[in-house]
């Protein structure tokens, strides 16, 4: 059994698939039909959910997409949807909850469809900011909704309006406290027949979990495993997972380096990595979306071993080791070793990460990481480079890189670091650096570019790089996102 | 066949030409407007789903449906030999169909539609069909159809002038050509229907279309019913932007078949990676032009092809590549032209209908044509476009219609004054001058678009008002909502007529059994043509309010008004609920119809000669960029439109929908890419793939004015159609773009960037413009040499 609360309303449930997503039973299952599919894929937000849950004794609301999460998930968490901000059955306008009004009054929704879903990450960010945070933290909360028909104007306009009125608490939050004050049942889980989705709560009932079913699959954020169940159609048997284990949230810091748990996600790691490495902030800021960050893991990153997932190129360039657990005992893997192929790791089928250890800044080090796709917001890497080194007397030593979209895992620049390795930080030697990827990459065309460009723009970025730390000259366009 | 004119009383509390909110703003931000996949299921629904070839061509061989006894939920497989009607649904002309039968056309075409008890039953057990096919290679290549003059339709061409002179006489002489982009519709609510069993073997479907009648038509059709036997009720959509004109219909068609078959309600909703696969989309074209022109720009003579990529099939491509044809002028008075459109056919889904049907994809071609001749001459574009406007004495179109309305000049003039044009374009030239990495780019682009159907018998309405008794109004029509506004808009025009508070007048869902032979909801017509038919049957209705309050308060009747919810005659006055009752007492019939279809338009096509459009919509855009020359990613940092909407009936929503188009205009022009692999198959299946703008993609600066004037035609209420023409004001993106990279060959070079111009695109723009400079400084030293020798 798994015990919520959805909206006002305690939930518990029993027999529900463990591959079923929150939006496929909040509409097939509950009558609420305000939360939209667009996608079933994470990208464009229309089935956006607020979900509430207890953190070191706080509650925090965030925004997630329902498309994405499994029932299994929201075991001790409070769900609310877009039917949950408005008391009256028959609201008028000034009756609406300030995010609801706002967006009615900016004239924010024509077709409606996206409005829901906008709606709630509006509603995240009234929860999270208390006066109005400005148009850039507004843009960053809100790029993962897509809206076809209003081009965002109004819709931007209404997150300022929605802090004009007399700021209002929801309805639900009475049942929100009692929930979160009760104790739930123990031994939490579903299943449908033969199918399980498991919640162990502890590292030891993981392992042992892991161990007496391999073939069982582990979601911790799903963000990238829904989509095998929702574009794939494939039904899983036992499903693992990693949202309870509370010892995998953990991030820990000394002098030696930042321990990031293997569960914690990226909205929750981002300060203190970004603390260390603020050259990584683009790369961070740009993953995914606001919904998906507030999901996402590393640990299902890097199980994941995509080659475009962007944060394991930053990981190679920074030396970082990953720390794996199975009931046979732990072991660590130096990131350099763990991807073997395209998306295979060195990991065992037992074998769970419980964490990434990222060592501590060195002196004099240089770092750059650059992104680019497509769209500036929510979009995967065509190319993602990463370069570190120590400057030391104006010479580069202990060059490290990372790449990402160049091959068919994430890999170094071999090449380039050598012809850079104890050379002067010179226009000359970055320029022979840029000429040596030739010799490293020979990437793919695909969907998202061409191999030309893919090549091309990493050896343009080396320029940048190396304008970037020896001019003012204006590197990037002013984007929003950036 | 009755037009009016009504002149709006500025004293009074007017309900037109407010920015009334959308009727269902209140629902939507709730959650509780519903949409089709909303609806509660009727008992023991069921949910169909459509099983797809898995090659782009080659005849079809079998279908195996061994597997689908043993996947759970599976109750029913239908294929092409299970229609009892018509197999082909082809909305004009014959060769859309349905079910393949014989030949397969495009990757993932639909074979057969499963039923089953659940809608993940359904898609699975779809999959776990087997599809043979004895496969040939596919042809997906657009210039490899042009060369084997593989048409879906035949050429069509239309000239005016004489081009051979016009040429003869040009000093100056350039071609060009541009491969233009398709577009995914992208409409946030995908394909959807819902058929149920209805009284006496009939039908009724809820399904999310543009175009009702023409799905109660083709149901009727396939299923062998008359039409009077099939219903379609739409409400809302969510979005639909022409992809739910033609493409809504076989869905709905199947659904109706399934539940035809089993007698119980049958869902067919398409997941977002078979909508983008088995729907048509905008149609990439591949463009050619010749002009010649003098020295101040101006264009002597042009001879432009354009060249739709259809697809495999017919769909509407006709009036569509006839629509780039009309637009391939845009605002500019071309002396002597000929206009060339040719259909090709290649093996993809059949393209369709998306917001300005053509008229972008012809539209850019000639925007093209005035940067060329710019940088050509060494000229500021603004200047040439200014130069080649149509005004009196030049303003005969390639179709020989006339331009009477000269807007587009003074629209300009008065933007590039508010927004500064040749400050700022003198500021971003000392800019780029010290930004070796960053370049800005400007550019000013107007829009003329043509309103009208171009097929005449599509220019047509219906409304249907009822007033109660109790005063309340009920309003229906034959357009459909999709987000547009349009119901918000017909309703204002209703309350307008009777001078009611707007409250006061509900509208409800579109269905065919209210309004017939309803025409699609499509060329920005929506709130023209039903927004007259409903201004049509309420002056009905209150034509006999009139004549009652004259004879019973023995009143003359211009002295009777309806204004601020009551009705004013000499001596008296009256609340309109309170009217109402008195007239139902008094057995005044309180419902009408209402009828309206387009005057003074005609074309014929042989002679390519006459009036296509009653009239055009204008709008002019000033867009700012910066393009980053290392990676070719760029921004639109600064937008400034002025738009001509007429007398805006409700200049909130057209705002909005200004705002809208030319934000999905944008994202056409940049970031939204198609790419189809050599064998047929589309790999940008969705949002992952193919990138829509996002929220920071809208530009910083957003100014949107909309243009004092009024239609000089008798529109209703002398407003404009919104829907369609500001889309191409993003022209301006494009143009600003390649602006920006020109910049590095001091504007003497335009460099080919064909949209999308994806950073990869504009990275290879700027490669281009360097071999340019190159080459250049190379010939330049080579003539230096031979000089000094
Ligand atoms: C819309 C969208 C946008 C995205 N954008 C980006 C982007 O810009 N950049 C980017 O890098 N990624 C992106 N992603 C990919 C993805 O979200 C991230 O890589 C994310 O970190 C995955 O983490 P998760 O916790 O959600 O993984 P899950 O989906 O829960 O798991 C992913 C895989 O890892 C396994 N796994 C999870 N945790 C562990 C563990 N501790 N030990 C062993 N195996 C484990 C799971 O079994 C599964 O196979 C995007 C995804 C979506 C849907
Ligand atoms: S439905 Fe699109 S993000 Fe979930
Ligand atoms: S209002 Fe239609 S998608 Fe946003």
């Amino acid at each position: 059994m798994i015990e919520f609360l959805l909206n006002e309303q305690p939930v518990e449930l029993d027999d529900v698939a463990p591959t079923l997503s929150v939006l496929d039973w909040l509409r097939t299952k509950t009558g609420l039909t305000g939360t939209k599919e667009g996608c079933a894929s994470g990208d464009c937000g229309a089935c956006t959910v607020v979900v509430g849950q207890k953190e070191n004794g706080k509650v925090h609301y965030k925004h997630l997409n329902a498309c994405l999460m499994l029932v299994g998930s929201l075991h001790g968490k409070h769900l609310v949807t877009v039917e949950g901000l408005t008391a009256a059955a028959n609201a008028k306008l000034e009756e609406l909850h300030p995010v609801q009004r706002a967006m009615v009054e900016c004239h924010g929704s024509q077709c409606g469809f996206c409005t829901p879903g906008f709606i709630m990450s509006m509603f995240s960010l009234y929860m999270n900011e208390p006066a109005f945070p400005g148009k850039d933290k507004v843009i960053h909360a809100l790029g993962g909704n897509l809206c076809r028909c209003t081009g965002y104007k109004p819709i931007i306009e209404a997150c300022e309006r929605m802090y004009s009125y007399p700021r209002t608490t929801a309805p639900f939050m009475q049942a929100a406290d009692k929930f979160f004050n009760c104790t739930l049942c123990s031994n939490p889980g579903l299943s449908d027949g033969d199918r399980v989705f498991y919640l162990p709560q502890s590292l030891r009932e993981l392992v042992e979990l892991k161990s007496s079913y391999s073939q069982a699959k582990l979601v911790a954020g799903g963000t990238d495993l829904s989509l095998e169940f929702t574009q794939q159609l494939k039904l899983a048997e036992e499903v693992i997972s990693l949202v309870d284990v509370q010892e995998l949230k953990t991030i820990t810091e000394d002098e030696h380096g930042l321990k990031i748990g293997a569960m914690a996600t990226y909205e929750q790691f981002m300060p203190a990595l970004l603390k260390h490495y603020p050259e990584a902030s683009e790369l961070f800021n740009r993953l995914g979306s606001s919904q998906i960050r507030n999901a996402g893991t590393l640990g299902g990153s890097l199980a994941n071993a995509s080659p475009i997932g962007d944060p394991a190129p930053l990981l190679l360039a920074l030396d970082a080791v990953v720390e794996v657990i199975c009931e046979r005992g732990s072991r660590v893997i130096p990131i350099n070793e763990f991807f073997l192929g395209y998306r295979r790791t060195q990991l065992h089928e037992d074998e769970v990460i419980s964490a990434v250890f990222i060592p501590a800044r060195q002196a004099d080090q240089k770092l750059a990481c650059y992104k680019i796709s497509k769209r500036m917001e929510d979009d995967i890497s065509s190319v993602l480079l990463v370069l570190s080194f120590q400057l030391v007397e104006n010479r580069m030593v202990n060059v490290k890189s990372g790449f990402g979209g160049m091959a068919a895992t994430p890999v170094a620049a071999e090449s380039m670091a050598q012809v850079m390795e104890g050379k002067d930080f010179s226009e000359h030697n970055i320029q022979q650096a840029a000429a040596a990827l030739t010799a490293d990459f020979k990437p793919m065309s695909d969907v998202r570019a061409s191999q030309h460009y893919r090549l091309q723009v990493c050896q343009n970025l080396m320029q940048r790089f190396w304008l970037e730390q020896s001019s003012g000259i204006a590197t990037r366009v002013s984007h929003a996102a950036l | 066949m009755r037009h009016f004119e009504i002149k709006l009383n500025p004293a009074a509390k007017n309900v037109v030409g407010q920015p009334v909110k959308h009727e269902s703003a209140i629902a939507q931000v709730q959650g509780k407007a519903p949409y089709v996949d909303d609806a509660v299921l009727p008992q023991g629904a069921l949910h169909a789903y459509p099983v797809l070839s898995p090659v782009a061509k080659g005849k079809l061989l079998s279908i195996d449906a061994s597997a689908l006894d043993a996947i759970s939920g599976y109750v029913c497989m239908l294929t092409a030999a299970d229609i009892v009607g018509k197999k082909d649904i082809g909305p004009v002309h014959p060769g859309d169909v349905l079910l393949a039968e014989n030949e397969i056309s495009y990757h993932a075409q639909p074979v057969a539609v499963v039923v089953a008890e659940s809608y993940e039953q359904a898609r699975i057990a779809a999959r776990a069909v087997v599809v043979e096919v004895e496969e040939t290679a596919a042809q997906v290549d657009v210039k490899t159809g042009l060369k084997n003059q593989d048409w879906v339709r035949p050429p069509y061409s239309f000239e005016r002038g004489d081009i051979d002179t016009g040429f003869a006489a040009a000093p100056h002489r350039l071609q060009g050509e541009l491969s233009v982009g398709g577009q995914e519709h992208f409409y946030l609510e995908g394909q959807i229907a819902m058929a149920m069993p209805a009284e006496e073997g009939g039908i009724f479907v809820k399904c999310s279309t543009q175009h009702p009648s023409e799905v109660q038509h083709l149901i009727a059709e396939v299923l062998g019913l008359p039409m009077n036997a099939v219903t379609i009720e739409m409400r809302r959509m969510g979005g639909a932007f022409g992809g739910k004109e033609t493409q809504a219909a076989p869905w709905a068609i199947l659904a109706a078949m399934a539940c035809r078959k089993t007698g119980r309600a049958v869902k067919l909703r398409l997941a977002r990676a078979e909508d983008f696969k088995l729907t048509g989309k905008r149609h990439p074209f591949f463009n050619r032009y010749e002009v010649g022109f003098d020295d101040q720009g101006r264009i002597l003579a042009a001879d432009i092809e354009v060249n739709g990529n259809c697809g495999y099939s017919p769909d509407l491509s006709d009036s569509i590549v006839d629509r780039a044809m009309f637009h391939s002028d845009n605002c500019y008075f071309y002396e002597n032209v000929r206009v060339t459109g040719q259909r090709v056919k290649v093996d993809t889904v059949s393209h369709t209908a998306f917001r300005g049907f053509g008229g972008p994809q012809g539209m850019i071609t000639a925007e093209a044509i005035m940067d060329d001749v710019a940088r050509y001459l060494g000229k500021d574009p603004l200047d040439v476009r200014k130069a080649n406007l149509y005004q009196p004495g030049r303003d005969l179109t390639p179709y020989h219609q006339k331009v009477e309305q000269f807007v587009v000049g003074p629209m300009i003039d008065q933007l590039c004054a508010e927004a500064e044009y040749h400050k700022r374009r003198q500021a971003i030239i000392e800019f780029n001058k010290t930004s070796p990495v960053v370049k800005k780019g400007l550019a000013v682009t107007p829009v003329k678009f043509g309103i009208s159907f171009t097929a005449q018998h599509l220019n047509q309405a219906g409304a249907l008002v009822h007033v109660y008794y109790d005063g309340s109004i009920h309003l229906n029509h034959g357009g459909t909502e999709m987000g547009q506004g349009l119901n918000t808009k017909v309703r204002q025009i209703v309350a307008q007529v009777f001078g009611v508070n707007i409250d006061r007048v509900g509208v409800s869902a579109t269905r065919t059994d209210k309004v017939p032979n309803t025409s699609a909801t499509a060329a920005s017509s929506g709130a023209d043509l039903n927004g007259m038919a409903a201004l049509n049957a309420a002056t009905t209705i209150k034509d006999r309010l009139i004549d009652f309050i004259a004879e019973e308060y023995a009143v003359a009747k211009d002295s009777i008004h309806f204004e601020n919810d009551e009705v004013v005659y000499a001596g008296g006055s009256l609340g309109f609920a309170e009217l109402a009752k008195k007239a139902y007492f008094a057995r005044i019939g309180l419902s009408s119809t209402g009828f309206y279809s387009t005057p003074k338009i005609y074309f014929d096509r042989n002679e390519g000669k006459g009036r296509p459009f009653f009239y055009f919509s204008h709008g002019v855009a000033l867009t700012e960029v910066e393009v980053d020359t290392l990676t070719g990613e760029n921004c639109v940092t600064a937008v400034d439109v002025l738009h001509d909407v007429g007398k805006s009936l409700n200049p909130a929503l057209d705002i909005g929908q200004i705002e809208g188009a030319f934000v999905q205009g944008m994202g056409w022009l940049t970031t939204e890419q198609l790419h189809w692999r050599d064998n047929g198959e589309l790999m940008s299946v969705g949002p992952a793939t193919y990138k829509i703008p996002a929220i920071g993609d809208t530009p910083k600066h957003f100014d949107v004015k909309l243009y004092d004037s009024e239609n000089p035609e008798y529109s209703v209420f002398r407003s404009k159609a919104v829907g369609e023409p500001p889309f191409m004001l993003a022209n301006s993106v494009w143009c600003a773009l390649r602006d920006a990279v020109a910049s590095i060959s001091d504007y003497r070079y335009s460099p080919p960037m064909s949209p999308p111009a994806l950073p990869e695109t504009i990275l290879n723009a700027v490669n281009a413009t360097r071999v340019w400079l190159n080459e250049k400084a190379k010939a330049d030293q080579a003539m230096e040499t031979t000089d000094a020798e």
